[in-house]
């Protein structure tokens, strides 16, 4: 009984290109991230589903001249990203509105050059992902994109830190904040065109910004935000592959509703900020209170009562 | 013996800024923060201090007019870590995720190598600054855990990490004890006695006349700057003060002559 239930549980593995999917896919939970760490304590949520909807038109593009994907989608992503500055420096409009206008006109070139452009692009498989069936040129290339980011990331940790946390600081002591800005606007890209194939570009934005939100609520601590940012990610991944193939689901899909799952845990029961936390230390402190409440004639009273 | 170091002045001239909706918050200032002094930014809230700070420290570009510190451009003077900043307490995250120690540590990213890998020097510069201002026991604490006194002293260290000849204040008494402030400012006359040049913002204009060698009086554009004693009277506070009640201005005025007596 037991051998028939590990059988059923390792039966998956004998597939390399299912022990592939969950290798790759790990890699990109991983370098997902480390990025994700940056990106929920900058704000820039919104900068990321911008990206990754912009990419479209790239990866069409790509297709029909025959270079790899990744060159095109970090083009028109990154292309994006500049338009969005532009236009907001020239123009009076407020910054969501520009990003909701670029992303989408970007996404909506896409899909016209899908229906257009004779390429073998599956909207499917760009839009949800599929690592499953993912080639050994794309492996190839989300290899390189995804360590580039983490290699910059490794390099420029500690600006990009000080860049999220006070950008006038690091100008008040002559860091050039407009490299950082870009800097962090490339990594965002390349991690967007790392995670293209497992999660589709709808998806990776959950990626992008969970798994940091998952370790900002357990931790105050940069360096365990992150361990616990990888540490979700990297699980979420692994189980989710293997779950998806083992009951026919939606790869991406399954990654991210673990990833949601874990969330919806450390939002409730986490040690400090957890919901649960929240309200037994509120509980207490009321308990704790002086019976009488705050008036403000007590305070006028001591005023008075001062020379 | 220490060689007395270097001293610095700012040099504001003919300084504009126009937001993008159009509203000018600051025009035609021009003033100069003497070297060596403890100077007062002192105007009513929506008269230009927190732009005109910005100005000076670069953070944005004037329509028109310069800033000179030193003789200096404000980025030449920034790369010679010439500069610290003191931020208000509401342009802090304090929810981020770093310590008092990295915080302060942050002050020495100009010294560092690309990695930014603290030397012991830094190591000690930093365990230095967290003592002069008596925090060295918070040094592991989130930033947020800290009182509102405990919050301007952490930023402060980080300026003192820095080594900054010319500091910037911006509002550093709100939200914070007589005592903090007491100690706070006894620091700042340390600072002078060594040879720097620090430009403070503040609401608190009882203290003013306790410790700043020199005010400027701001609302819109500069109405007047000079040595204390001169220029922080009341005809010029209620020229400032304009919108003010005048009853309330005199509470403040007759304070400020107590405590100086």
């Amino acid at each position: 009984m037991a051998s028939a239930l590990w059988d059923w549980l390792v039966e998956p593995f004998q597939y390399a290109f299912l022990v592939r999917a969950i290798w790759v896919s790990a890699f990109v939970g991983l370098v997902c991230a480390v990025l994700s760490c940056y990106i929920t304590l900058k704000g820039w949520s919104l900068m990321g589903d911008a990206i990754s909807h912009a990419v479209v038109p790239g990866v069409v593009v790509a297709y029909a001249l025959n270079i790899p994907f990744a060159i095109g989608a970090f083009v028109f992503g990154f292309g994006a990203t500049v338009a969005i500055g532009y236009i907001k420096s020239k123009t009076r409009l407020k910054e969501d509105a520009v990003i909701g206008i670029v992303f989408t006109g970007f996404f909506a070139l896409g899909l016209v050059m899908i229906t257009k452009i004779p390429s073998n692009v599956d909207l499917f498989h760009i839009l949800f992902g599929n690592v499953l069936g993912i080639s050994r040129s794309d492996i190839i290339q989300t290899l390189i994109a995804g360590c580039l980011t983490l290699i910059v990331i490794l390099l420029r940790r500690k600006d990009l830190l000080l860049y999220c946390f006070d950008p006038n600081h690091a100008k008040a002591i002559g860091l050039r904040t407009g490299v950082m800005y870009y800097t962090l606007l490339s990594v965002l890209a390349l991690t967007i065109v790392a995670a293209l194939q497992t999660a589709g570009i709808i998806l990776v934005i959950s990626m992008l910004v969970t798994p940091g939100s998952i370790g900002y609520l357990l931790s105050d601590r940069f360096d365990h935000m992150l361990l616990y940012s990888v540490g979700s990610s990297v699980f979420s991944c692994v189980f989710g592959t293997y779950l998806s193939y083992h009951f026919d689901l939606s790869t991406g899909g399954t990654i991210v509703v673990v990833l949601t799952g874990l969330f919806i845990l450390a939002m409730i029961f986490a040690p400090k900020y957890g919901i649960l936390a929240q309200a037994l230390r509120q509980r207490l402190s009321s308990g704790q209170a002086s019976p009488t409440p705050y008036s403000p004639d007590e305070e006028s009273n001591i005023m008075a009562d001062h020379p | 013996m220490p060689t007395p170091s270097p001293r610095f002045d700012i040099a504001v001239d003919n300084v504009s800024v126009t937001y993008n909706n159009a509203r000018l918050a600051l025009y035609n200032a021009s003033c100069t923060v003497e070297p060596g002094t403890i100077t007062a930014l002192v105007g009513p809230n929506g008269s230009g201090k927190s732009t005109l700070f910005k100005s000076i420290m670069g953070f944005l570009q004037p329509n028109q007019g310069r800033v000179r510190v030193g003789g200096l451009p404000v980025q030449k003077a920034q790369k010679r870590q010439l500069m610290a900043y003191v931020p208000q307490a509401d342009e802090v995250d304090w929810n981020f995720p770093v310590s008092v120690f990295d915080v302060v540590m942050m002050g020495r990213y100009g010294y560092m190598n690309l990695l930014r890998i603290p030397s012991p020097k830094d190591r000690r510069l930093v365990m230095e600054s967290l003592e002069r201002v008596g925090m060295v026991k918070y040094r592991d604490r989130q930033i947020g855990e800290l009182s509102g006194g405990q919050k301007k002293r952490a930023f402060l260290a980080r300026a003192l990490a820095q080594e900054g000849k010319v500091i910037l204040l911006d509002e550093p008494f709100t939200g914070v004890d007589v005592k903090t402030e007491k100690r706070m400012i006894d620091l700042l006359l340390q600072l002078r006695a060594e040879g720097h040049t620090i430009l403070i913002s503040t609401h608190d204009l009882a203290s003013i006349s306790t410790f700043c060698d020199r005010v400027i009086l701001l609302n819109r554009t500069i109405l007047a700057e000079g040595n204390t004693a001169d220029t922080f009277t009341k005809e010029n506070l209620e020229m400032t003060f304009g919108g003010l009640p005048l009853t309330k201005l005199h509470q403040v005025f007759d304070g400020v002559e107590v405590q100086a007596s």
